[in-house]
């Protein structure tokens, strides 16, 4: 017999040993983060970068399968009991002696993760990770020339890039309110006195945003350079214009962080995902009424919001519970109780 | 149930307040759900995980009679905290709000022979939404036993204090076939039902993984102490089962928690739904172990109104909804588990025997009540 044919009749005559449970539930009680084990990550230290941003170090459990530079990180973090997930571009480079991995992380006003992250998270506290992923990446290939234009907390994937490889004509333009306001501005200088960096700042509560047709002037020979642009989707938008506009589309990679912002509104367009189907509801009717009047087969209980017989993956969306008011927003592994929630604005139910 | 109706002098608009009023409690509750909390129920989970471990651990030298007293006892008490502060709680959605997929109503599996899936609907579903309502709440005597004066005797209840306490010995096998319906799809036709074979399947699949772990496997480990591990183990569940049918019965059975006949519900509004499930449960008063133990089902009453709220809020709920009793001038019907355990058991062999159709009250007074 093979050695995994014996390793599996192993574990199957462990689970025996501990069912109902499994024996990784016994194993998570002493070590949380030993290879096999579902990915988490611990919290070593959180050290602050400006009033509202702050570097996270983390220790990746045994399953961590490494990240390329400028890739971003999902977490699960529990933000008063709740588990909230959150991605977040990785700043460590890619050969950190300790295989710790940061991220940094900008409190956003009202977000709930970042706010917590930023100011109440403390060393020892287990998060949830996936792996890495992302296509914001340096190529094998090293480019002659580089260009990074990035604003606010987007420098944080670039950052990423900065630290792990070294380019020898590297040129940088970041956009933030106030000098105080750029994460990182002691390591880019430092960056710059080595002259391993050109750097220019903008601050746009004195210079005003910045008008994509300075580029010329900061930045001659741009259209030349291999650019990685991050930041708000204005900035996002005028660059990949402006680069198709001289035909060197090819040579621009950005990325967005937030795609999709949910809107929260009073009823909707429902999809039921699995069938297909597509209805309006209001936002006063039950979401299970909603899809069986559409002929979905939906799971049912006591529909008055008491035996959790009718919860369904939420996909995309809002809902509106109708006993207390609060809105859910779709995030991955979020339920909802179909006969106490209804539509508040588009949403997808997988049924 | 009682001579008269004892809701009987609520008006309407009353019954409509007294929702309200509960609705905000239960509102407040919800919003004051936290990190605490979240830490509470972890913190029992990892509790009762390791007294099981090391539970077991001292029962593989259980060939020495010390030995087999601790690891008897401490298995005993983590069974039991499996299946009521964790286990009842978290399958009734109590923790589903922490988005966390291993503390959830929909991936939870307990130490129990019932799968949780039949028992949630069996439970959440049937019992919560038509508490002690005759003929549609089967946890009414779990279809074997006679526990009103309204239901029809038959000689068969002559036998109810012995199947009722079989039924407490074996309780989890109890609930995997009432769960089941085992009663009603036994018939020829309902056996060969595929619906009814499948979760038979599935019970007859948990059955043999409990019973290969607890009797076979266990007591393999345990080498020299096959013997001692297997009445260790065997005792563990008797005790377990003992306990749970004994604070389940406080629940709903003993005297003073009221009945409703089946039209009753016809139509009934969130008032009338609360204000049953206030008349038709029971709690247990004791000190914080004695509702820990019990998986906060001594606070019966509050479980019944917001089932899932999470169960370490039970007791500060229960001294609002208490004020509420009194406000409105109706019975909390509550006491020590052995008065309880005591007065469930009296109503059991009571009505083992035929009684004379009561005059005074009829359920359809009941009705009227709650209809109105």
């Amino acid at each position: 017999m093979t050695s995994t044919a014996l390793r599996g009749r192993a574990w199957k005559l462990l689970e025996m040993v501990t069912t109902p449970l499994l024996p990784s539930d016994y194993l998570d009680l002493v070590s949380p983060l030993r290879a096999g084990a579902d990915l988490r990550g611990r919290i070593e230290s959180v050290h602050p970068e400006t009033d509202d941003a702050a570097t996270i170090v983390i220790r990746p459990g045994r399953g961590w399968r490494g990240h390329t530079a400028g890739q971003y990180l999902r977490i699960g973090v529990d933000v008063d009991g709740v588990r909230l997930w959150r991605a977040y571009s990785i700043t460590s480079p890619t050969n950190r002696q300790d295989g710790r991995v940061t991220i940094t992380v900008k409190a956003i006003p009202d977000g709930k993760v970042s706010n917590h992250l930023v100011r109440r998270a403390t060393p020892g506290t287990l998060i949830q990770l996936d792996q890495p992923t992302g296509d914001f990446v340096l190529p094998r290939a090293k480019p002659a020339k580089v260009l990074y234009l990035t604003a606010g907390s987007g420098i944080t994937p670039v950052m990423g890039m900065l630290r792990d490889t070294e380019f020898d004509d590297v040129v940088m333009i970041h956009c933030a309110p106030r000098p105080q306001d750029v994460i990182f501005r002691n390591e880019l200088h430092d960056l710059v006195a080595d002259k391993k960096l050109r750097l220019t700042e903008v601050h746009t509560d004195r210079d005003g945003t910045l008008d994509i047709a300075r580029l010329d002037e900061l930045v001659p020979d741009w259209a030349e350079r291999e650019t990685w642009a991050c930041g708000p989707a204005g900035l996002l938008d005028a660059a990949e214009e402006h680069w198709t506009e001289h035909g060197v589309q090819e040579r621009l990679h950005t990325e967005r962080f937030r795609p999709g912002i949910v809107v929260a509104g009073d009823g909707g367009e429902v999809t039921f995902s699995s069938t297909g189907r597509t209805v309006d509801a209001d936002g006063a009717t039950p979401l299970l009424d909603i899809g069986e009047e559409a002929g979905v087969l939906m799971p049912s209980g006591c529909r008055m919001g008491i035996c959790f017989g009718c919860v369904t993956p939420l996909k995309a969306g809002a809902v509106r519970d109708l006993r207390t008011g609060e809105i859910t927003e779709a995030e991955p592994g979020v339920l909802i109780q179909t006969c106490v929630s209804a539509a508040a604005g588009p949403c997808d139910i997988e049924r | 149930m009682t001579a008269t109706d004892p809701t009987a002098h609520l008006t309407a608009e009353q019954i409509e307040e007294l929702g309200r009023e509960l609705d905000a409690i239960r509102d407040e509750v919800i919003a004051g759900r936290g990190e605490k909390d979240a830490a509470y129920i972890r913190k029992v989970i990892s509790a009762q995980r390791k007294l099981e471990l090391v539970s077991r651990g001292v029962l593989l030298f259980s060939i020495f009679p010390p030995a087999w007293l601790i690891g008897t006892a401490g298995l005993s008490v983590a069974k039991i905290m499996d299946n009521m502060e964790i286990g009842h709680n978290i399958l009734h959605g109590q923790w589903d709000w922490m988005r966390d997929p291993k503390i959830h109503s929909t991936t939870w599996e307990w130490d129990h022979v019932s799968p949780s899936d039949q028992w949630k609907h069996s439970h959440n579903e049937l019992h919560h939404t038509y508490t002690n309502v005759i003929g549609k709440d089967n946890d009414l005597g779990y279809g074997i036993m006679r526990v009103d004066e309204d239901q029809k005797w038959h000689p068969f209840h002559l036998g109810q204090p012995l199947w009722n306490f079989l039924n407490a010995c074996f309780f989890e096998y109890g609930i995997a076939a009432y769960d089941l319906e085992l009663g009603k799809n036994l018939h020829k036709r309902r056996r060969k039902n595929p619906e009814f074979r499948a979760r038979a399947r599935a019970v007859g699949r948990k059955i043999r993984k409990q019973v290969l772990k607890d009797y076979v496997i266990h007591p393999l480990l345990s080498g020299p102490s096959f013997l001692p591990t297997l009445g260790a183990t065997f005792t563990a569940n008797l005790v377990r089962n003992l306990w749970t049918h004994s604070v389940i019965m406080c629940g709903h059975f003993p005297e003073g928690v009221q009945v409703f006949e089946r039209r009753s519900i016809e139509g009934e509004t969130r008032g009338q739904w609360y204000l049953r499930q206030m008349m038709g449960s029971a709690n247990i008063s004791g000190n914080k172990a004695m509702h820990f133990m019990t998986g906060n089902l001594s606070h019966q009453i509050e479980h019944h109104l917001f089932p899932d709220l999470p169960s370490n809020r039970y007791a500060e709920v229960a001294v609002k909804v208490r004020a509420l009793f009194k406000k409105y001038e109706l019975e909390y019907v509550t006491g020590p588990l052995p008065k309880q355990v005591f007065s469930a058991w009296h109503k059991v062999f009571r009505l083992s025997l035929p009684n004379k159709k009561p005059k005074v009250k009829t359920p359809d007074s009941v009705r009227e009540l709650v209809a109105a």
